[in-house]
C-alpha cells in the first residue's frame, strides 16, 4: 500500500496517458490527486509483481497548467512546473481532465502563508533539533568572522523597530562616524528608504561592500546627508582615496529613472567617487528571456543549427555573463584596487543581490563550502536584506509581473564557477539543483516571507523547518569530490574569465527530467562511491588493527587468527552507502520519490537513447520495471547508487588489504 | 634532399619567445631540417621547445621599418630604425598552439621566416621527419602497426564458417587503396571480386569490416557502384551483396549522400543501388558533410574561437555558423542509425558514400565503438583506428596537410579524422566509464595527424606506404603509445569493461564544444587537465591501498 492510498484523495483518474517530450513514447497509468501532490503511477499491464513507474509533483512546483483542444486519443493537458519539468498528459474523458484542472487550479494558488507545505512539513524532528536547524546561520557570527564590528564599522540600532526601513532587518553595519542623523537623511534619499549599509568586509584590505537602492536624485536633486554616507564609507577605508559606485542597471534604464524623480549618483556632488554602470537587464527583461530559452529546449527535434540561433536569440547567457562581469568587477576593487564598493541598481534587491553574493563568492572561499554557501544563498546577510524575496519566486499568487528566475540565475552562475574551477567548490552541482528545489517546494522555512519583519511575524523559526539542517545531514551526498582545501588556500580570490566560451547552457538544471539527455554515467558518483569504498577500507583495517591489539596478537601470521577477514559477503552487505539522491541529478526528498520513465526513442528518430539489451522484449519488461531496467540499462543511474547494485570489485579490494595486513 | 639550401640563418640568439601559458622567455634559436630549437639559456632551468616545422601551419611576419615602406609611413631618419630593426614572426601551429618569436635583426627575421616557410610544407614524405626519427630507447620495430588483415582474421573464429580472406589485391591491382588481404563472403570466389571491383569507384568493392557478434550481422564498407547515367548493373556486385545477406529476409545501406546527391553522382559516372537489381537492400540516404565544407567548418570554428570580442551572442552566432557542432551531431546519429540497423533490427548494413574513404569510416568506427565493447579498450581503440584509417585507406596525407589557420589555397583538406576524435570525445563524455583511453589519448591523436615523429599517418594509402618501405623505416606510434609508461598516462583511471551498447544522446543539448582541444591554449583548460588529473590520482592512490 502507497502512501496515496492512506491520505485523503481529492481525485483519482485512470487510464490517463502520459507522453514523453521528447519522443513518441507514452506510459499509461492512473492520474492521483492529493492536497500537496499530484501523483501519477504506471500501470503495469505485464509485470504486476513490480511496481510501475511514479511521478510525483508538489502543487508548489506547478509554474502553469494548461488544457489544450480535445484530440481523438483524449484531452492534452500540460503542466509546467518551477523545477523545469514539463509533463504532458492525456485524459480520456474530457470532464476528468476538466475536473483535474480546475482542481489543480484551485489547490496550487494558495492564498496565505499558513496554507503552504512548509507549515504542515514534519521531517519528525523535535523542537531541539528544528532549532539546532535554524541556528546553523547566525548573522552576527558571519560578521564578526569578517572583522565587523571594528574600529571603522559598528552595528547600528537606528532600524531596531524597522521604522527607517521596512524591507531591511533589524542589525545592519554602517560606517563608525555615521551618525543616527545622517543614516536617517541618507534613508530619506534613497528607493524605499534602503540607505548604504555593509554587506561584505574584505578584512585583508579593509575595503567595504555596500549596497542600497538607488537615490531619488530626479534631475538635480541633492541631500548633504547621503553625500556624507557616501563620504564615511569611502573614509573607513584609508587603503583606497575613492569609492565606487556601481549602478547594475543599464545606463538607459538608469536615465530613464530620472524622469521618474529617482535615477543615479552625480558624481559631481560627491566628493572621490567614482561612478560606474554595470547593464544587468531588469526582471522583466530576465523573465522573458528564460521563456525564450524554455521553449527553445523544449522543442522536439531540435537541430542544433536552431538550437544555437535560439541560445543566442533568448539571451540568456548573455545576463548571466553580464552578471559574473560585474562580480568580477567588483572583486578586483576590492581585492587588487581595495576599495571599497557601494553596490545599487533599482530598489538594489535583484541585481544588487546577485552581484554581492556572487562577488562575496569570488573573494572568500569560506563561501564556496557547504556551510560557507547559506551564507550568500540564504536568509543570512544578502537575503534578508534583499526583501521581495517570496514575490521573485512566486510563492503566493502575486502580480506575475513580479516573477522573475533570479535566484536560478544566480545558482546557474556559480554553477558556471564551479565548471571553471572545478577544485575550488566543496559542494557538487546535486547541492544547487536541491537548493533550487526546495526555493520552490516551499517545504522549508528559509525562503518563505519577504523580509525579516515579516518572517518574525510569520514565526517561521518556530513553525517551520530549516533546508540547511536537511542540507548538512545530506552533506555527504553534496560534496565535491574534486574540492581542495589547499587549492583554495592557494586561490582566496577566484579569476573567472568570462570570455564567452566559458559560459554554457546547463542542461543539469533546465532538463533536469529529461533524463535521455545526460550522460549516462557520471564520474562524480564513480568517484565519490570509490572515495566511500576506501574510506571504509581504512576504517575497517583500523578497527580490525585495533580489535588485534585488543586481543594482543601481534599482526604476524597465526594458525588461529583472533579476527578472521571479512567476507566478501559481508563487505559488501556494510557497504551500503548513505542515501544518495534518487533521480538522477537530483535527490528528492522520501515524498517527493519518484522513479521516472524510462525513454527510449523509435528506431526512425535518430539515434536512440540509453545502453540497453538488444532486443524489443527486453525493451517492454525493462519500460515495466524500475529495478529491473536499472539492472539492464546503463543510462540508469540511480541504480549505481542502490545497495544492491554498489560495485563489488572495492569490496574485493579491502578484503585483500585485511588479509594482507593480517599475514605480513 | 638537401635541408641546408633552405637555411640561411640557422642560428640566431637573442630571441623571445612567447607562447599561451607561460611568460615571454629569451634565448637562442635554431633551425634544423625538421625542427625549430629555442632553449632558454639565462635560466639556470634551462627551458627547451623543440617544435617539428610540420606542426607549424601558417606563418605570419611582421618586420618593423621595410626599407621600402619606410618614407611612406614616418619621417625618421633610416639610419636609426636600420640599427634597431627586428621582426616578429607569428607561427600558428596545426595544434592550434599560436607561438610568437621577436627576432633582433631583419634580414635574420626573413631568412627565419623563409626557412619556416619551405620546411614546413616540404612534398617530399621521404623527407620527412618520421625517416628520421630514431629515438635511443626504442629500436625500428619488427612487426610495425598492432596487426594485420591476415591477423585479424586469424582470431575471428566465428567468421570462419561464412567468411574467408581474399588475397586477390595482393599486389595492389584490383584495388590501389585496400590492403592486400581483405574479407568477403566465402561462396564469392576472387574473379568475382574483381569484377565487382570494376563495378564499384576506386576499386572498393564491398569488404567486411565488422562482425557482431551478438547477432552474426556485419558492416559492410566500400564505395559508390558505377551505374552512370544509363544505369548500367554488374551481375557480380549483386551476388557479393546477396551472399553477404545469406540466411537473412534483407539488409540495409547506408549511403552517406543524400538523396540528390546520389542521383547527380550518376552524371559524373557513380550512382547508387537501384531498388530494383538489388531488391532485398533497402537504402538510408544521410547527407554528411566531407571534403572542402568541412574544413571551411573547422576553419570557422577556430576563428571564433580566436575572437577577442567577449561577446555571448557573436560568440553563439559564429558557433552556430561554423556549423561543427551539427556535423558532430550529425555523424552522430548517422552512426546511431547504422548501429540501430544492427544490433537492434538484427540485419546487415553496406556503408558507402562516393569514395568510401571517408564519411563511410567515419560511421563504421563510431559504429564500433557503440557496439562492440572490444573496441573501447585502449588496444580495441588503436587497432580499430588501425583498420578502418590506415589499413582500409583514409588519404591522410591529403586530407591533413594542412589544419585551420593555412591561408594556402584548400586542395584535398578535410578533417574528417579530427571530427571522429570529437564525437569518441562526445562518447567519452557521455560514457565516462565505458571507454578504456582517455580524452588525452584523443589530443595525443588530433596532434599526431598533423604532424608526427611516427610513420603512421604518413602517406595516402598501404600501397604508397610499401614503395616508400614506411613500415620498415619509420616507428609506429599506434606500438609506441601502448608502451607501458605511456600506456599509464592515456588510459582511462576510472575505466570498466561493459558489454552493453553506449547508445549516446544526440540531443543538441547534450552535446558540447570539445574545448581540451578547441581552447586547449587557455588557462581554464588548464583547470579542467588538473582536474583530470586529480581524479587519476586519486584512483591511483586508492588503487595503491588497496595493493599495500
Amino acid at each position: 500500500q502507497k502512501y496515496y492510498h492512506y491520505v485523503h484523495l481529492f481525485l483519482q483518474v485512470e487510464q490517463v496517458r502520459l507522453l514523453d517530450r521528447f519522443s513518441n513514447k507514452s506510459v499509461h497509468g492512473t492520474l492521483y490527486l492529493t492536497a500537496t501532490h499530484l501523483i501519477f503511477v504506471e500501470s503495469n499491464s505485464n509485470n504486476s509483481a513490480s511496481a510501475g513507474h511514479e511521478v510525483w509533483i508538489l502543487h508548489h512546483h506547478i509554474a502553469s497548467v494548461e488544457k489544450l483542444s480535445l484530440t481523438t486519443s483524449g484531452c492534452p493537458l500540460v503542466i509546467q512546473c518551477r523545477n523545469f519539468r514539463v509533463v504532458h498528459f492525456v485524459i480520456q474523458r474530457e470532464r476528468d481532465c476538466h475536473d483535474v484542472y480546475s482542481s489543480l487550479l484551485r489547490l496550487l494558488r494558495p492564498v496565505c502563508y499558513e496554507e503552504l507545505y512548509a507549515f504542515s512539513y514534519n521531517p519528525k524532528q523535535n523542537d531541539q533539533q528544528r532549532e539546532e536547524g535554524w541556528q546553523l546561520i547566525d548573522l552576527g557570527a558571519e560578521f564578526e568572522r569578517m572583522g565587523v564590528p571594528c574600529d571603522q564599522w559598528q552595528l547600528t540600532d537606528v532600524n531596531r523597530d524597522y521604522k527607517v526601513c521596512e524591507t531591511y532587518p533589524r542589525d545592519l553595519y554602517v560606517p563608525v562616524t555615521a551618525s543616527k542623523p545622517i543614516i536617517v537623511g541618507s534613508s530619506k534619499f534613497r528607493s524605499k528608504g534602503r540607505f548604504p549599509v555593509l554587506t561584505y568586509f574584505y578584512q585583508e584590505k579593509k575595503a567595504a561592500v555596500c549596497r542600497c537602492s538607488q537615490p531619488l536624485s530626479g534631475f538635480s536633486a541633492r541631500c548633504l546627508e547621503d553625500e556624507s554616507m557616501l563620504q564615511a564609507i569611502s573614509k573607513a577605508n584609508h587603503n583606497s582615496r575613492f569609492l565606487y559606485v556601481m549602478d547594475t542597471r543599464p545606463k538607459l534604464n538608469a536615465l530613464a529613472n530620472r524622469a521618474a524623480g529617482k535615477g543615479y549618483e552625480n558624481e559631481d556632488n560627491y566628493s572621490n567617487i567614482r561612478f560606474q554602470f554595470v547593464g544587468i537587464e531588469n526582471i522583466h527583461v530576465m523573465r522573458s528571456s528564460l521563456q525564450k530559452l524554455l521553449e527553445v529546449t523544449g522543442t522536439r527535434s531540435l537541430s542544433m543549427s536552431d538550437y544555437l540561433v535560439g541560445l543566442e536569440s533568448s539571451g540568456w547567457l548573455r545576463h548571466i555573463k553580464a552578471i559574473v562581469d560585474a562580480a568580477v568587477f567588483l572583486t578586483r576593487a576590492v581585492t587588487v584596487e581595495g576599495a571599497s564598493v557601494l553596490v545599487h541598481c533599482s530598489d538594489g534587491w535583484d541585481r544588487t543581490a546577485q552581484v554581492c553574493a556572487l562577488g562575496a563568492l569570488l573573494m572568500d572561499p569560506y563561501y564556496r563550502t557547504i556551510k560557507g554557501f547559506m551564507v550568500p544563498a540564504t536568509d543570512a546577510s544578502y537575503y534578508s536584506i534583499r526583501g521581495l524575496y517570496a514575490l521573485r519566486c512566486d510563492q503566493l499568487d502575486g502580480d506575475p509581473k513580479e516573477v522573475s528566475p533570479i535566484f536560478t540565475q544566480f545558482l546557474e552562475c556559480v554553477w558556471q564557477l564551479t565548471e571553471q574551477f572545478p577544485q575550488a567548490f566543496e559542494f557538487s552541482e546535486w547541492f544547487l539543483l536541491q537548493i533550487h528545489e526546495h526555493v520552490h517546494s516551499c517545504q522549508y522555512g528559509n525562503f518563505l516571507g519577504n523580509n525579516q519583519r515579516q518572517r518574525e511575524e510569520l514565526q517561521l523559526r518556530e513553525r517551520t523547518h530549516s533546508l540547511w539542517a536537511f542540507l548538512m545531514s545530506e552533506k555527504r551526498n553534496h560534496l565535491n569530490p574534486f574540492y581542495s582545501p589547499a587549492y583554495s588556500e592557494a586561490h582566496p580570490v577566484l579569476e573567472p574569465s568570462t570570455l564567452p566560451y566559458h559560459f554554457k547552457f546547463w542542461r543539469s538544471m533546465y532538463h533536469q527530467f529529461d533524463r535521455s539527455m545526460h550522460p549516462r554515467q557520471s564520474i562524480l558518483k564513480t568517484i565519490l562511491t570509490l572515495k566511500e569504498n576506501s574510506r571504509k577500507a581504512e576504517s575497517t583495517l583500523q578497527a580490525l588493527e585495533s580489535r588485534l591489539q585488543q586481543l594482543g596478537v601481534v599482526p604476524v601470521a597465526t594458525s588461529d587468527p583472533p579476527a578472521p577477514p571479512p567476507t566478501r559477503d559481508q563487505l559488501s552487505n556494510s557497504h551500503s552507502l548513505p542515501p544518495r539522491p534518487d533521480s538522477l541529478i537530483l535527490g528528492a526528498p522520501i515524498n517527493h520519490k519518484e522513479v521516472q520513465r524510462h525513454e527510449e526513442e523509435d528506431e526512425q528518430e535518430e539515434v536512440g537513447e540509453e545502453a540497453t539489451e538488444s532486443t524489443d522484449t527486453e525493451r517492454t519488461v525493462e519500460g515495466s520495471s524500475g529495478t529491473e531496467s536499472r539492472k539492464q540499462s546503463y543510462g540508469e543511474l540511480e541504480g549505481t547508487y542502490n545497495s544492491d547494485l554498489v560495485k563489488e570489485e572495492p569490496a574485493v579490494v579491502s578484503l585483500e588489504f585485511g588479509v594482507a595486513r593480517m599475514t605480513c | 634532399m638537401e635541408f641546408a639550401e633552405h637555411i640561411k640563418t640557422a642560428n640566431v640568439e637573442d630571441v623571445v619567445l612567447r607562447q599561451p601559458l607561460q611568460p615571454p622567455s629569451r634565448g637562442t634559436l635554431c633551425i634544423t631540417g625538421h625542427h625549430l630549437l629555442f632553449s632558454d639559456r639565462e635560466e639556470s632551468d634551462s627551458r627547451q621547445v623543440l617544435l617539428l616545422l610540420r606542426n607549424i601551419d601558417a606563418i605570419e611576419k611582421s618586420v618593423e621599418n621595410l626599407t621600402g615602406y619606410s618614407g611612406f609611413f614616418s619621417n625618421a631618419s633610416h639610419s636609426e630604425r636600420m640599427s634597431g630593426s627586428s621582426g616578429t614572426i607569428t607561427m600558428k601551429c596545426k595544434d592550434l598552439r599560436v607561438l610568437q618569436l621577436d627576432i633582433p635583426g631583419m634580414e635574420q627575421c626573413l631568412n627565419i621566416a623563409h626557412s619556416i616557410e619551405t620546411l614546413s610544407c616540404l612534398d617530399c614524405v621521404s623527407a620527412m621527419y618520421p625517416f628520421f626519427y630514431r629515438p635511443v630507447d626504442l629500436s625500428l620495430p619488427e612487426q610495425w602497426g598492432l596487426s594485420s588483415p591476415e591477423m585479424h582474421y586469424s582470431q575471428m573464429k566465428e567468421l570462419y564458417e561464412k567468411w574467408r580472406l581474399s588475397t586477390v589485391n595482393r599486389d595492389y591491382s584490383v584495388c590501389p587503396s585496400y590492403p592486400p588481404a581483405v574479407i568477403v563472403p566465402k561462396s564469392i570466389d576472387d574473379d568475382t571480386l574483381k569484377k565487382a571491383a570494376k563495378f564499384r569507384q576506386g576499386g572498393r568493392f564491398p569488404v567486411l569490416c565488422y562482425y557482431h557478434k551478438k547477432n552474426g550481422m556485419v558492416i559492410m564498407r566500400s564505395s559508390q557502384p558505377l551505374l552512370g547515367a544509363n544505369r548500367k548493373r554488374c551481375k557480380e556486385d549483386e551476388l557479393l551483396l546477396q551472399a553477404v545477406i545469406e540466411g537473412s529476409d534483407k539488409g540495409y545501406i547506408i549511403d552517406t549522400r543524400s538523396m540528390q546527391q546520389a542521383q547527380q553522382a550518376r552524371m559524373t559516372g557513380g550512382g547508387f543501388e537501384s531498388k530494383s537489381f538489388y531488391d532485398r537492400w533497402k537504402r538510408f540516404h544521410r547527407q554528411m558533410e566531407r571534403g572542402k565544407a568541412l574544413q571551411e567548418s573547422l576553419i570557422k570554428l577556430v576563428e571564433a574561437c580566436g575572437d577577442e570580442s567577449n561577446n555571448m551572442d557573436r560568440w553563439l552566432s559564429k558557433l552556430e555558423n561554423s556549423k561543427w557542432l551539427s556535423h558532430v551531431q550529425n555523424a552522430l546519429s548517422t552512426a546511431g542509425l547504422l548501429v540501430e540497423c544492427v544490433e537492434r533490427d538484427g540485419h546487415s548494413v553496406l556503408v558507402h558514400g562516393s569514395e568510401g574513404t571517408d564519411c563511410s569510416l567515419l560511421i563504421s568506427t563510431l559504429a564500433q565503438l557503440i557496439m562492440d565493447p572490444c573496441c573501447r579498450t585502449m588496444e580495441g581503440f588503436l587497432g580499430l583506428l588501425e583498420r578502418e584509417w590506415i589499413q582500409a585507406r583514409h588519404p591522410f596525407q591529403q586530407r591533413c596537410a594542412h589544419s585551420a589557420y593555412s591561408h594556402a589555397r584548400l586542395q584535398q583538406e578535410s578533417p574528417v579524422f579530427l571530427l571522429l576524435l570529437d564525437c569518441v570525445w562526445q562518447l567519452w563524455r557521455q560514457f565516462p566509464l565505458a571507454l578504456g583511453f582517455s580524452e588525452a589519448l584523443l589530443l595525443r591523436l588530433a596532434t599526431e595527424v598533423y604532424a608526427s615523429d611516427y610513420g603512421t599517418f604518413l602517406c595516402n594509402s598501404d600501397q604508397e606506404r610499401c614503395a616508400l618501405e614506411v613500415k620498415e623505416r619509420t616507428h609506429c606510434l599506434f606500438r609506441a603509445l601502448l608502451r607501458p609508461t605511456e600506456r599509464d598516462y592515456y588510459s582511462n583511471p576510472l575505466y570498466e569493461r561493459t558489454e552493453l551498447a553506449i547508445w549516446p544522446s544526440v540531443h543538441p543539448q547534450s552535446l558540447q564544444l570539445w574545448k581540451g582541444y578547441f581552447l586547449r591554449w587557455t588557462q581554464q583548460v588548464r583547470h579542467l587537465e588538473e582536474a583530470q588529473e586529480e581524479i587519476r590520482n586519486m584512483v591511483i592512490e586508492w588503487g595503491k591501498l588497496a595493493r599495500s
